[in-house]
């Protein structure tokens, strides 16, 4: 008998340890954070002479209306005397990483635990809180990513059986991608309002309008990557449509699935972020267009960061979800 | 679904009838291609009886695979007549009287051993009892017991085929076609599979279409040897085998096998010289 050959060296094909990844990734975070503080002195320098000027502090030229005029560049070379403000000042253009930091630990830890609205006082999330901002706009991600993973599943399903639908759907979903987003959300959001529909609805509209189209792209590849000697096969079985989509082309699709609902959650969050927007009722989109109008550019970061966060924690989450399908279904050792 | 006399009686088929399995009659099949039409088979004649063991050999472009498919109703012969259990083989199909087997073993890679066994016998809609039965069955006559629970890709390439042939087996069609089953294999697998394939043939008594490339897997294999050769694809040759039934490996070297080699060979020389 032929012997099995062994599963240990497929599982030891994985790369580095650990601990050796850190390090590059460190690195990397550093070099950002360099940049960053070096960029934030040009970019300020206007706010931090105007502000040194009044403190007496000789800038030149003397002139605000000059300086207006002059390269933000050769501002810096002229003052190096006066930019001892520039990571600290109170409305800058560009914050300072810390600055962001402070903001961002102000506006979740501090505000949830010595605010007046926050948990421990007031027993809900405070209103003013990133935390309730980011559970607002998750929920509508949620929903969205739901609605358009199914609906993306279904149509793909509908694609690959009919050649009607194969001619005829395929170059609407193409097309409904070209709009741009931002034209878009604010129409769907005016008319489901005028239909009574408001809320976490049309958030989630936009979210699964931006999340569908990832997964018919995946799925009907994947239900398509049965080659003829697998349908043959099934032929030879007499088996029936339900059954080659049940027991080959949705098995079959998987690993091309869980890439497509990787984009499409991170898409969804993009969507509940820009569905915010228009409408002042909470979310992270809402934080950021508040943090906008009032010149709180820390504030807008701090959102930022958050949005940034959370697509990473989803992405690893499908991710995880996955591997552990992956490992259950034998197809990863 | 079938009687369990049936299912108890299966290792013991009758043998005796003289009546074909498989008759084709004048089969012709072209296909339209955007170089114009392909003759793919012209006026092939073939009576295959039951129990029989059939290899087709030629070079490629011969139309042996075609043919076998059009057993299996994978193509429509354009001209012509083709009869399997003396049904047309789209009826023959629905009524499981083949199992299939290809150059790939083609096992689904989320499946275990035994749950790829399973497949056809699920989607005939067997008893969850018959087919853990059934699968048992089949491995222990493929030599693969003890593999059930394993995935494809932990078996090598000989145990994967193995477990292919079970998988057209776990189903009682009394034809086994197979699609240069061992062509991807190194001849030392392909020696031991061989011997394998005949002892299975005549524990079950199947009747095998065998398609090859391979003149001494087809002498070794078959009662009967049909050479075919390309543009058109047609029968040039159809050689009944006297060896006896009982084949070691070694008979290979005895005069009997060389001279039908031999003829074998000058069979597919004669079609290439046309």
């Amino acid at each position: 008998m032929a012997e099995a050959s062994d599963p240990g060296t497929r599982a030891s094909a994985g790369g580095w340890p650990r601990w050796l990844r850190l390090p590059p990734v460190l690195g990397m975070v550093l070099a950002l954070m360099a940049i960053w503080y070096v960029a934030v002195v040009p970019m300020n320098v206007k706010e931090v002479l105007t502000a040194a000027e009044r403190a007496g502090v000789e800038v030149s030229p003397p002139s605000a209306v000059d300086r207006r005029d002059m390269g933000n560049w050769a501002l810096v070379f002229r003052n190096t005397h006066a930019l001892g403000n520039s990571w600290s000042s109170d409305r800058p253009k560009l914050p300072a990483p810390h600055q962001v930091l402070v903001e961002l630990y102000d506006s979740t830890i501090d505000e949830e635990l010595n605010g007046r609205r926050g948990i421990v006082r007031s027993g809900t999330l405070s209103n003013r809180s990133l935390v309730y901002h980011a559970l607002v706009t998750l929920n509508a991600t949620f929903l969205g990513f739901l609605i358009g993973a199914l609906l993306g599943a279904g149509l793909a399903v509908g694609i690959v059986h009919s050649r009607v639908m194969d001619m005829s759907v395929m170059p609407w979903a193409i097309v409904s991608q070209t709009i741009p987003i931002v034209a878009l959300a604010p129409m769907i959001i005016v008319v489901l309002y005028s239909i009574g529909v408001q809320g976490l609805i049309p958030k989630a509209v936009i979210s699964a309008y931006l999340s569908f189209f990832p997964v018919v792209v995946g799925m009907v590849k994947g239900l398509r990557s049965p080659d003829a000697m697998q349908m043959d096969l099934m032929r030879t079985y007499s088996a029936s449509t339900a059954s080659v989509l049940t027991k080959l082309r949705l098995p079959s699709s998987i690993p091309y699935l869980f890439a497509s609902l990787k984009i499409a959650i991170a898409a969804s969050l993009v969507g509940a972020i820009v569905g915010e927007l228009p409408v002042q009722k909470g979310g992270l989109g809402a934080r950021m267009l508040a943090g906008s109008y009032y010149g709180q550019t820390a504030q807008i970061w701090a959102a930022l960061l958050v949005a940034a966060t959370l697509a990473a924690l989803l992405v690893y989450a499908i991710a995880a979800l996955e591997r552990r399908t992956l490992r259950r279904m034998g197809m990863m050792p | 679904m079938l009687s369990d006399e049936e299912i108890t009686n299966w290792p013991e088929a009758e043998t005796a009838t003289a009546a074909p399995v498989i008759r084709a009659d004048h089969l012709d099949l072209t296909f339209q291609t955007n170089d114009g039409p392909v003759h793919a088979l012209k006026d092939v004649s073939l009576d295959i009886a039951k129990g029989s063991f059939v290899s087709f050999i030629g070079p490629s472009g011969c139309g042996k695979t075609t043919f076998l498919r059009c057993i299996a109703a994978l193509e429509h012969p354009t001209g012509g007549s083709l009869t399997v259990n003396g049904m047309t083989p789209d009826e023959a199909r629905r009524a499981r009287a083949y199992g299939y087997v290809f150059q790939a073993a083609g096992l689904y890679p989320w499946r275990t051993i035994g749950r790829n066994i399973a497949l056809p016998l699920e989607i005939m809609g067997y008893s969850r009892a018959e087919q853990a039965e059934r699968v048992a069955r089949v491995l222990e006559l493929v030599e693969l017991s003890g593999f059930e629970k394993k995935f494809p890709w932990q078996l090598s390439g000989g145990m994967q085929q193995r477990a292919s042939i079970a998988r057209a087996l776990a189903f009682d069609a009394d034809i086994l076609l197979m699609d240069e089953p061992f062509g991807a294999l190194d001849e030392i697998v392909r020696d031991r599979l061989n011997e394998e394939l005949l002892k299975l043939w005549d524990k079950t008594e199947k009747t095998i279409g065998f398609v090859t490339h391979s003149i001494p897997e087809a002498v070794y294999l078959s009662t009967h040897i049909v050479v075919m050769s390309p543009r058109p694809g047609r029968i040039t040759d159809v050689i009944e085998s006297p060896l006896p039934k009982e084949r070691p490996l070694d008979i290979r070297d005895t005069p009997e096998f060389i001279e039908i080699a031999h003829r074998v060979r000058e069979g597919l020389r004669a079609g290439y010289e046309e």
